[in-house]
C-alpha cells in the first residue's frame, strides 16, 4: 500500500518498468522467470510463504527486504514467544468460535502455520534492506530510483533506515 | 469426470486467497468456495501487553485501513478508562476516518477494480491492472490516484504518517490540525469534489450500458444488512448504534449497543478457510447471512444527512428499485456515493474552530476491566473487545472484523458467478476473472480479516516482453 503512495510518481516506474507480478496490481497468477527487481514485504509464517520466497530468489536477480517484517518479521513474530503456532490457532478457531469450532485444516488449499515466523533474510540471500512499518513512499523512491537507471542504491541515515 | 479448477491467487485484492471452482461430470458449477489463506493470531499474542499498546499493534493489521483499528482500539479504550473524550477530539477522529474512507474506497475503485470494467473483463491479463489503467486513460487513473493521495494526506495531516500513524489514543487523539494543514485540505478540495463526481457519473453511465448484466448475476440476493447508523437514522460511520434491515428495508433490530454484540452474533468455522463466519444469532448459522460495509450502510440509514449525497441516495435506490439494494455489484456504486458523502463532510468540517482546538484528549487511569469499541470501517463494522487487568495488561482480545462479515455473502457471489458462466468445462481466462471480480466486490481486506499480512511481493522487469497467463491448476 505504501508503494501506491508513490501516488504520481508510479507513472515515471511505468516508463521504465513492467510489473510483471503483485497481488495488488497485476492479475498474473505464475511467479515469472528472468525477473530483475522484486520487494518482498511480509514475514515467512506458513508452508506457502516459504515455497514462494524461494521461487522468488531463484528468478529474481536483485531481491529486497521490504518493511519490517521483512526485515525483522515484526509484529507476526510475536507469536513466536509462545513457542509454536498451537496457541494463537487453538484461541482463534476453538475458544472463540462457536459449536462448528474446530482448527482449519485442508491440504493443497489452507497452508498449514509454520511454528516459527522468521524474517526473510534467514532463509534467502537478500540484495537491499528497506526497514520501515511500513516504509514512506520517499524511501521507496530512493530505492527504486537507482535502480530504474541501473545505479545501486544506497540506504543510509535516519531518514532511510529507522524502524517503525 | 468431475473437477476441481483453483484460481490461486485471488488478484487485485487486499491479502490472499484462492478459490475453487467443483465441476460435475456434465462440467457445470456445483459449487465454489472462496478461501483465505494467511493467519497470524493477534487475539493471543497480545495477551500481556500493555491496553495503550493496542492501538499501534492491532493498526499492523492493515496496511489500508489501519485508522479503523487505530479507532477501535482508541474507542475501545475509552472505555477502559470511562472517559468522555471532548468534542474537538472526536471531530479529529472523525475527520481522519472520513479520509481514511475516501482513500481506501478510491483506491478499491480506481487501482483494483476499475481495470475491469474500463479494459474489460477478457482484456489481456497482463495489462488488465492500475498500469494498464494509467496507459490507456491516463487522466482519470492521475485523477484517482489524486484523490486516493488527498485521502492519505488528511490522515497524515493529522497524524504525521500515511499509514499506521500513532495518533488516535484513548481518551481522545495526540494532537489537533495544523492552520497550513487545515488551509491544505481547503485547496484540495473542489479537485477531490470534482474526480468524485466525474467518477459517480461514469459508473453510472456503465451501468446503464456496458456493465447493465452485471447486477443480476454478480451477486443478486436477499440478506440482511447491518451498519451503525446515528440515532435520528443518519448515515454513521463513527458513533451512534446498531441496525440491521432486511432485503426490503425492514427493521430487524435497532438501537443495538456494541457491548452486547455476543447476543446477536456469532463465528462459525470451516476447516477449509482461515476466514470465519459470523452470522446474525438469532437465525442460526448459515440462515442468518449479513452483509457490511458502504452496500450496508446505504440499505440502513434512512439519509445520508448531506445535500449531494441524499440526492444521489435518492437516485441510488432508485436505480436499485427499491429501499435496499440487494445486488453485490452495487458496492462500487455505494463506495464512490460515500466517498462524495465524506468529502462533503469534510468541506462542512473545514470552518469548525475545534479542528485546531488543542483540549482533544482526556486522562485517566484504569477505571474497567473491560471495554468494546466499534467502529464503520470502510469495509463495515469493526469491534474490537479487551479485558485487562488492574494495570491495563491484556488479558483477553476479541476481534470481529468488517470482511469477516460478508464471508458468507463473498462464497455466495462466486457461486453465482461461476455458475452463470462455466460450462462444459470451460474455463476460460475472463470468465475466472469474473468470479474474482465477485469478491472484488466486497473489496475485501483479508488481511484484517484473518488478522494476517502475507508476502506480497511486488515485481518490476525492466523492458521486458509480456509474460503468457497460466491461471489455473486442475486436480482430479
Amino acid at each position: 500500500m505504501s508503494f501506491l503512495d508513490l501516488d504520481e510518481w508510479l507513472f515515471e516506474v511505468a516508463k521504465f518498468a513492467d510489473i510483471v507480478y503483485s497481488p495488488v496490481a497485476s492479475d498474473i497468477k505464475d511467479y515469472p522467470e528472468d525477473v530483475d527487481v522484486c520487494l518482498v514485504e511480509g514475514a515467512v509464517a506458513n508452508e506457502e510463504n516459504l515455497e514462494l520466497l524461494y521461487k522468488v530468489r531463484q528468478r529474481t536477480k536483485f531481491v529486497i527486504s521490504f518493511g519490517d517484517c521483512a526485515v525483522t518479521a515484526n509484529v507476526p513474530a510475536m507469536r513466536n514467544m509462545l513457542g509454536s503456532s498451537e496457541p494463537v490457532l487453538k484461541r482463534c478457531y476453538l475458544e472463540l468460535g462457536d459449536k462448528t469450532a474446530q482448527l482449519p485444516h485442508e491440504p493443497g488449499i489452507v497452508p498449514e502455520l509454520l511454528d516459527r515466523v522468521r524474517p526473510i533474510h534467514e532463509l534467502v540471500e537478500i540484495d537491499l534492506f528497506i526497514p520501515g512499518c511500513p516504509p514512506s513512499a520517499p524511501r521507496i523512491q530512493a530505492a527504486i530510483e537507482p535502480l530504474l537507471k541501473g545505479e545501486q542504491p544506497v540506504m543510509e541515515g535516519r531518514s532511510m533506515i529507522k524502524f517503525g | 469426470m468431475s473437477k476441481t479448477v483453483v484460481i490461486d491467487p485471488v488478484t487485485r485484492i487486499e491479502g490472499h486467497a484462492k478459490i475453487s471452482i467443483f465441476l460435475n461430470d456434465a462440467g457445470d458449477v456445483d459449487d465454489a468456495r472462496f478461501h483465505v489463506v494467511e493467519f497470524r493470531g493477534f487475539e493471543k499474542f497480545c495477551e500481556g501487553r500493555p491496553m495503550f499498546e493496542m492501538a499501534g499493534i492491532t493498526a499492523r493489521i492493515c496496511g489500508i485501513c489501519p485508522v479503523s483499528h487505530l479507532l477501535a482500539a482508541a474507542k475501545t479504550g475509552d472505555k477502559i478508562l470511562a472517559v468522555q473524550v471532548p468534542p474537538a477530539g472526536e471531530k479529529l477522529r472523525r475527520l481522519m476516518n472520513l479520509a481514511q474512507i475516501i482513500q481506501s474506497h478510491t483506491l478499491s475503485f480506481f487501482h483494483l477494480s476499475s481495470p475491469d470494467f474500463l479494459l474489460g473483463w477478457d482484456s489481456d491479463p497482463a495489462k488488465r491492472n492500475v498500469f494498464g489503467l494509467m496507459e490507456a486513460n491516463p487522466d482519470l487513473a492521475r485523477a484517482g490516484i489524486r484523490l486516493r493521495q488527498f485521502g492519505q494526506t488528511v490522515i497524515e495531516l493529522l497524524g504525521a504518517k500515511k499509514i499506521h500513524a500513532a495518533w488516535a489514543v484513548p481518551g481522545g487523539v495526540r494532537s489537533p490540525l495544523s492552520e497550513e494543514g487545515l488551509q491544505w485540505i481547503r485547496d484540495r478540495l473542489p479537485e477531490s469534489r470534482q474526480t468524485i463526481e466525474t467518477a459517480l457519473g461514469l459508473f453510472k453511465q456503465l451501468l446503464d450500458n456496458t456493465l447493465k448484466d452485471e447486477i443480476d448475476i454478480f451477486g443478486q440476493f436477499d440478506s440482511l444488512f447491518m451498519s451503525l447508523v446515528a440515532p435520528d437514522g443518519t448515515w454513521e460511520h463513527y458513533g451512534g448504534h446498531i441496525r440491521f434491515v432486511d432485503s426490503q428495508g425492514n427493521i430487524v433490530a435497532d438501537g443495538l449497543r456494541e457491548e452486547d454484540y455476543q447476543d446477536f452474533l456469532d463465528e462459525a468455522v470451516e476447516p477449509w478457510s482461515y476466514l470465519k463466519f459470523p452470522y446474525y444469532k438469532p437465525m442460526g448459522y448459515p440462515d442468518g447471512m449479513y452483509r457490511v460495509g458502504p452496500l450496508a450502510r446505504l440499505n440502513v440509514c434512512d439519509r445520508m444527512g448531506t445535500p449531494d449525497a441524499d440526492r444521489e441516495l435518492q437516485e441510488f435506490r432508485q436505480r436499485a428499485g427499491g429501499r435496499c439494494a440487494t445486488s453485490s455489484f452495487m458496492y462500487h456504486y455505494a463506495r464512490l456515493l460515500e466517498v462524495l458523502a465524506c468529502i462533503e463532510r469534510i468541506e462542512q468540517y473545514v470552518d469548525d474552530p475545534d479542528l485546531l482546538s488543542s483540549r482533544c484528549r482526556a486522562k485517566a487511569e484504569i477505571n474497567n476491566l473491560e471495554g468494546v469499541g466499534v467502529s464503520e470501517a470502510p469495509r463495515g463494522t469493526l469491534f474490537h473487545h479487551y479485558n485487562v487487568d488492574e494495570n491495563g495488561l491484556i488479558e483477553k482480545v476479541n476481534l470481529i472484523i468488517a470482511t469477516g462479515q460478508n464471508n458468507l455473502a463473498m462464497n455466495k457471489t462466486v457461486t453465482q458467478i461461476a455458475q452463470h458462466y462455466i460450462h462444459n468445462n470451460d474455463v476460460a481466462e475472463g470468465f475466472l476473472n469474473r468470479v474474482e471480480a465477485g469478491i472484488r466486490n466486497f473489496d475485501p481486506c483479508l488481511s484484517c480479516s484473518t488478522h494476517a499480512v502475507g508476502q506480497m511481493p511486488l515485481h518490476i522487469e525492466l523492458l521486458a516482453p509480456d509474460k503468457t497467463v497460466i491461471n489455473t491448476i486442475y486436480r482430479d
